[in-house]
């Protein structure tokens, strides 16, 4: 059950560490008491807990938009304090909730807000503001001219994490970048983000209250309570070992079914039982799927390109296979979380979800059985090396 | 009656036909009067506008606020009457061109300094902290974020300056400033109804024309990007 091997950190080295951090504000309030943590290299950290809890105060002190009041902050060994806190900011990619877009400023000049204040030459800034609209999914040619206000939601949030990628730094701070944008959007912005994220490594201190965003998106979970860190753990572990009661009551009962987050396709599925041809002869593949005792297979061309499904009644000496195929209505991708999986098996009509690579070739299918074993063997609450079954 | 009214007009039109040159001169060393004190009133407005609207700030924006508005009920002949005093006092001409300018200045700075406070404080705090957690100076955020959108609303201010200092700066001829308050005030002593509805209609089209370049203006210096939003 390796949910996800590349996103692993344990080895590298801490590049964030938080020594005492403590802070309080001149109104009396300690919004952060004594915190210790360190983030790896390439750690996908998420500062989870209700609201004023702390976690986007302790989120700000990295950068120092929020100064502490004692404790230490230091990156890479420099503490923070001893830097210039715009050359420090300018290091640290830095993306808000309300996407925060110039909107006096083409897509083009936002995104190379960093690059211009570190005075880049502009051939290169135009050539990075380029190659960052690619890699958020957009093209550069419609878009780099456009103003924000010319851009759905969606659209402005892929350029506000274009932006904070500006000048390529190894850190970002993300104060709950996909809040203010529809479920279906975010969900998507979510796993293109991870995508990126598996491509650029790099560590990101990440602050949510959604407890769903947190074990999808999360290396590490943070979780906070009233200024003091509740739980430091990944994902799976903060699921099987929930440390106290708050910590308990803050995951929910449903552990179970959120387990199934932390489980993609690709760690469960099994390989396509039976496989048909696209020139085979339509009889000869009705006796052989009677036999195996099969109602349905799949139907493939040149090897493992998809086409669709066929059943058993359909098969007709008259009519070629290609005649009889039922399209798929829904696939899913290796990386597909299974709790989505589950949700487009219950919307397609055979109950079986063919899983695809990108060159749409076929490389396995989920049916509920898959799924049923998966439950019975208590997902998620086990650490997830134990229990690789690709 | 009628017969009154329509002989008042005619002989204002026989007038304006007569000498368009005087009528043009009048016209010229008004507006010139008025671009000379608004240019200055803009200047300080909006160096004192961002200066208030700094953090902490907010009783001194107040206060000044509070004077600028108190500037704006003192009758401008009152007002011209103190300026000739304190330049009198300094020895500097206390009639004429000076003391207008000065007058009209200090009108021109309430809406000014209102509208650009209101401007830089109503930026919304998204963008300050982007640009902020980005790495810009102070300096680099107002002039980056703060100033480019509160553009619209000064340019505003500065519109509502000039169209009332038009009017205001046709009493300044009173104290022998020239422009259109002439021909008004010599209308008035010589019972010449046609001057002084020469001079009346050509203040009230100057400032409608004016009212209209400046509308242009507040267009061309609105961020594009803020105009398609505007535009939705």
């Amino acid at each position: 059950m390796d949910y996800d091997p590349e996103g692993r950190s344990d080895q590298e080295e801490t590049l964030i560490k938080l020594e005492n951090v403590s802070k309080t504000y001149t109104d009396g309030t300690e919004a952060v008491k004594d915190l210790a943590m360190e983030i790896s290299e390439g750690e996908f950290c998420v500062f989870l807990g209700p609201s004023g809890c702390g976690k986007t105060t302790s989120m700000k002190m990295i950068n120092r938009l929020i100064p502490l009041t004692s404790g230490k902050i230091s990156i890479d060994g420099v503490d923070t304090m001893k830097l210039d806190t715009n050359e420090l900011r300018r290091g640290i990619g830095y993306a808000i909730q309300n996407i925060g877009l110039f909107p006096h400023q083409t897509v083009e000049e936002n995104i190379c807000t960093v690059p211009r204040l570190l005075k880049w030459p502009k051939p290169k800034q135009h050539a990075r503001a380029q190659e960052l609209l690619h890699l958020v999914g957009m093209d550069p040619d419609i878009f780099l001219r456009r103003y924000p206000s010319e851009l759905s939601g969606g659209q402005q949030q892929r350029v506000g994490v274009a932006r904070c990628l500006g000048a390529d730094p190894p850190i970002l701070l993300m104060d709950e970048p996909f809040g203010a944008i529809d479920p279906i959007t975010r969900g998507r912005l979510q796993d293109e983000f991870l995508k990126i994220q598996a491509k650029i490594k790099k560590t990101i201190a990440f602050v949510t209250h959604d407890i769903n965003e947190a074990i999808k998106m999360g290396d590490t979970i943070a979780l906070m309570r009233e200024g003091v860190l509740a739980q430091y753990a990944d994902p799976a572990e903060l699921l099987r070992a929930p440390k106290d009661e708050f910590v308990r009551d803050f995951i929910g009962a449903d552990r179970v079914l959120k387990g199934l987050r932390l489980l993609r396709a690709k760690n469960v599925m099994k390989k396509p039982p039976f496989l048909v041809n696209v020139g085979e002869d339509p009889m000869q593949v009705k006796r052989r799927m009677e036999e195996a005792g099969l109602r349905w297979s799949m139907l493939v061309e040149s090897g493992d390109h998809f086409l669709g499904w066929i059943t058993c009644e359909d098969l007709d000496p008259s009519r070629l296979i290609r005649d009889v195929i039922t399209p798929p209505s829904v696939t899913a991708t290796p990386d597909t979380p299974i709790n989505e999986a589950l949700s487009l098996m219950l919307s397609s009509a055979i109950g079986t979800l063919a899983i695809l690579d990108d060159d749409k070739r076929l490389v396995g299918v989920l049916s509920f059985d898959v799924i049923r074993d998966v439950l019975s063997e208590d997902v998620g609450l086990e650490p997830p090396c134990e229990k690789v079954s690709t | 009656m009628l017969e009154w009214h329509s002989v008042m007009w005619v002989q204002a039109w026989n007038y304006a036909v007569k000498y368009p040159d005087k009528i043009c001169g009048w016209v010229l060393q008004h507006l010139y009067i008025v671009l000379v004190a608004n240019a200055a009133a803009a200047v300080l407005g909006v160096l004192i506008g961002i200066y208030v609207s700094g953090k902490g700030r907010e009783r001194i924006a107040e206060t000044v606020i509070y004077f600028a508005s108190v500037m704006m009920t003192v009758p401008s002949l009152a007002l011209f009457g103190i300026l000739m005093g304190i330049l009198y006092a300094l020895s500097l001409p206390s009639i004429g061109f000076l003391p207008v300018v000065i007058a009209l200045t200090l009108y021109g700075l309430l809406p000014i300094i209102r509208n650009t406070h209101t401007a830089i404080r109503e930026v919304d705090p998204a963008m300050i902290e982007a640009g902020r957690g980005m790495g810009m100076s102070e300096l680099q955020i107002l002039g980056r974020v703060k100033l480019p959108l509160a553009v619209p609303v000064i340019m505003a201010g500065l519109r509502q300056a000039m169209v009332m200092n038009i009017g205001i700066a046709a009493i300044g001829s009173y104290i022998g400033a020239g422009g259109l308050g002439q021909p008004i005030f010599r209308g008035l002593a010589n019972y010449r109804k046609d001057l002084i509805v020469v001079g009346a209609v050509f203040v009230s089209l100057l400032a409608i024309v004016v009212d209209f370049v400046m509308g242009g203006v507040e267009w061309i210096t609105t961020p594009k990007g803020v105009r398609i939003r505007r535009r939705r």
